[in-house]
């Protein structure tokens, strides 16, 4: 039996409104880019439950781009802090602010 | 050969643009014969013209050639024309033959200064400009001119720029006379409202039509006209700028401020002659100025220390007997006496600028004297144009010329015994003063060594203007003289004669009498007063009288009173310009702005993360909501 797509999107939801909240409140860059990756996830699998429900499969077409996308972002994102952390000692993003008016 | 007119303004303004371009890389030598000579061809080929023209004279005794058209405007088709008849030809001889003469005695005056190429190509100019006011064929073009000497004279007031008080002596001549310029302006705007042309044959034929029209706008033209005149002319009450105008350079003085461009005014109302000649009222108010003027500067000129300053106010109370005369009717004598005026008037302030430059430019004709032996040249030019300026009878060529102005001053049907006694009056005054000029600069005991001596360049026009300040008078001699009318003759094709009353006429010679004894007379005084008792002179010197015309009648003091310190009191209230404070308010509310924005740019990733969260829910909320 398939599970209502109003459960899985409001799955989804949940999964967005936490991995925002994760990237408002934490400090550190790692646990930033993870909340990051929640909630591409999120997005993924409201695209693969509105796929389902109409019997699509762009559903999951869009959702191997996101992958992709997530790939690559997180691949520079991680360059990123490798960098960051040689230059500042820190992964606290509010102390790394140098680049202020 | 007439055809050749053209050339007469364009050599001086060709001279101008090689002056002007070549500038300071010209060597001294080729800038002195490019600025000396382009005047001189100018005059050699007016003389050349002016024999034309009086042995084979044009038909109508006017000639005119006509060159391009300037503007070409529904009805306003000014062209660049020239015309030349008697009364232009007299202008155009002074302008280019003294000028010429100035010319070539700046040469050796200006030797030694820095801007000797700058001074040439701006006098080469201003012979251009004043060349193309006097052949104007019409007013508009007379205007070009008009503005270009005045801007010349500006240019030229402020030549040693260097010294600031120089630069406000041009500021003053030109604000000054830019209040008459406006009004002349003012002038040709409802002349060619009524007439609708500008040219000037057209105007003077047209003239009576309007009168018939409508009597107030002649008045209205006229005396717009007339302010022009008073302002270029240095008269009543916008004589102050003449005197401080001594500023710029000796040859300067001479060609600008004495023998040409203050004389523009007496060009302009000649030439207009029959505007004037319909409304009375306008007639007399010229009469009445040129009266009080020559007293007034004759006065001034009494008390003055600064032997330039004492020709500046001379020369004043001289354009004023010109008025007189022009206010009469008499606008032959008026310009025969521009003539004879040009020669002796430019002869002494070439005279002062050598025994300027000889005493280590030293003005004060209180620290001269007795620069008789050392200066011969100099001293007996001098003496025989101040012999002219007095109108000493019978041997000088001024005694001619104003007699002539006061004989119609009585006798014209537009005179009164009052402009006589007033012109006699003055008449005395010049003597008086001149005298004293030249007693204290030439006589008594020598105060100062004279450095270096007048070359050739200097003596030779001296020279040449002393001969025509003595016998340029010869050409016209009263009826009691000889009565020869060479001059009136000539200038009367395009002018028109006096009307004599009848009553006048048999008291001529009384008059003249009258006229010469008061010029001996004044001598005599002058003998007395300051070669007699030179101490005396030094007394006199001290008192308030004596202050108060050495400051002209205090003019200058009550226009600052009524004119120049209000304006300066009400721009000092509005010293921050409350309409800029509008703009600076939008320049002030942006950058607080600014400053309001950039604080939000703060460096923390997690605040521009929140900032993108809330305008996704505002975009969202909106796009829902809507």
């Amino acid at each position: 039996m398939q599970t209502p797509a109003e459960y899985s999107m409001f799955l989804a939801l949940i999964l967005f409104v936490i991995g925002l909240i994760g990237l408002l409140v934490r400090r550190n860059v790692l646990f930033m880019l993870i909340s990051v990756e929640i909630m591409l996830n999120a997005a993924g699998l409201a695209f693969v439950s509105a796929g389902a429900k109409w019997m699509q499969p762009d559903g999951q077409v869009a959702f191997i781009f996101i992958l992709a996308v997530a790939a690559a972002e997180v691949s520079v994102a991680l360059a990123l802090v490798l960098q960051l952390f040689k230059t500042y000692k820190t992964l606290d993003t509010d102390s790394t602010n140098s680049l202020k008016d | 050969m007439m055809t050749l007119l053209w050339l007469i303004p364009a050599l001086p303004l060709a001279g101008f643009l090689m002056l002007a371009i070549g500038g300071t890389k010209l060597p001294r030598l080729v800038a002195g014969i490019i600025g000396v000579g382009s005047v001189g061809l100018a005059a050699f080929l007016s003389l050349a013209i002016g024999v034309v023209f009086i042995t084979a004279p044009p038909v109508g005794d006017v000639f005119v050639q006509h060159l391009w058209t300037w503007i070409d405007i529904g009805h306003f088709q000014p062209s660049v024309a020239f015309r030349l008849d008697s009364l232009s030809l007299v202008f155009v001889f002074v302008v280019t033959f003294v000028g010429f003469l100035i010319h070539l005695y700046s040469l050796e005056f200006m030797k030694e200064d820095e801007g000797f190429s700058r001074f040439f190509a701006w006098m080469n100019l201003f012979v251009c400009s004043m060349l193309i006011l006097v052949l104007a064929d019409n007013l508009l073009l007379l205007y070009l001119g008009w503005e270009g000497v005045g801007l010349c004279s500006f240019l030229l007031i402020g030549f040693w720029y260097k010294d600031s008080s120089n630069g406000a002596a041009a500021q003053k001549a030109f604000i000054i006379t830019r209040i008459g310029d406006a009004a002349l302006a003012i002038g040709l705007f409802l002349l060619f409202w009524e007439v609708q042309t500008l040219n000037i044959d057209e105007i003077l034929e047209n003239a009576p039509a309007i009168l018939s029209r409508n009597d107030n706008v002649i008045l209205a033209i006229g005396l717009l006209l007339l302010v022009g005149a008073v302002g270029k002319s240095a008269q009543l009450p916008l004589q102050t700028w003449l005197p401080d105008a001594m500023a710029g350079p000796s040859p300067v003085s001479a060609l600008i401020h004495a023998a040409t461009m203050v004389t523009a005014g007496v060009y302009l109302l000649s030439r207009m002659h029959v505007v004037f000649e319909l409304s009375p009222l306008v007639m007399q108010t010229i009469a009445v100025i040129g009266a009080a003027t020559l007293l007034v500067a004759g006065l001034s000129a009494l008390a003055q220390r600064d032997i330039k300053r004492v020709l500046a106010y001379s020369t004043i109370s001289q354009v004023g007997y010109m008025f007189l005369a022009l206010g009469v009717g008499a606008w032959s004598a008026a310009v025969f006496h521009f003539m004879i005026h040009a020669f002796f008037k430019a002869l002494l302030f070439l005279g002062a600028g050598a025994v300027i430059a000889s005493l280590h430019h030293e003005h004060d004709m209180f620290k001269m004297g007795g620069l008789r032996k050392q200066l011969p040249v100099t001293f007996l030019t001098f003496l025989i144009a101040s012999a002219s300026l007095a109108a000493l009878p019978i041997i000088t060529a001024g005694f001619y010329s104003k007699d002539q102005i006061l004989w119609f001053s009585w006798s014209s049907e537009l005179g009164s015994p009052w402009l006589w006694f007033t012109g006699l009056l003055g008449a005395f005054i010049t003597a008086v003063y001149t005298f004293r000029m030249v007693f204290l600069t030439f006589f008594g005991e020598a105060r100062q060594q004279v450095t270096h001596t007048p070359g050739w360049k200097i003596k030779v026009p001296l020279v040449i203007l002393g001969f025509l300040s003595l016998c340029g008078g010869f050409i016209e001699l009263p009826h009691t003289l000889g009565n020869l009318h060479l001059f009136s003759g000539f200038t009367e094709r395009t002018l028109p004669g006096v009307q004599v009353s009848e009553a006048a006429a048999s008291s001529e010679w009384i008059l003249q009498l009258v006229a010469a004894l008061a010029a001996v007379g004044g001598v005599g005084v002058a003998y007395w007063a300051f070669f007699r008792k030179p101490d005396n002179a030094l007394q006199v010197q001290e008192s308030t009288w004596a202050g108060f015309l050495l400051r002209g009648w205090n003019f200058d003091r009550l226009y600052a009173t009524v004119f120049v310190n209000p304006v300066v009191w009400l721009s000092g209230i509005n010293k921050n310009d409350f309409i800029n404070r509008i703009y600076d308010g939008i320049g002030r509310l942006a950058s607080m702005v600014h400053k309001m924005l950039s604080r939000t740019q703060n460096g923390k990733i997690r605040w521009y993360a929140m900032g993108i969260v809330i305008g996704a829910v505002l975009t969202l909320t909106i796009v829902i909501l809507l």
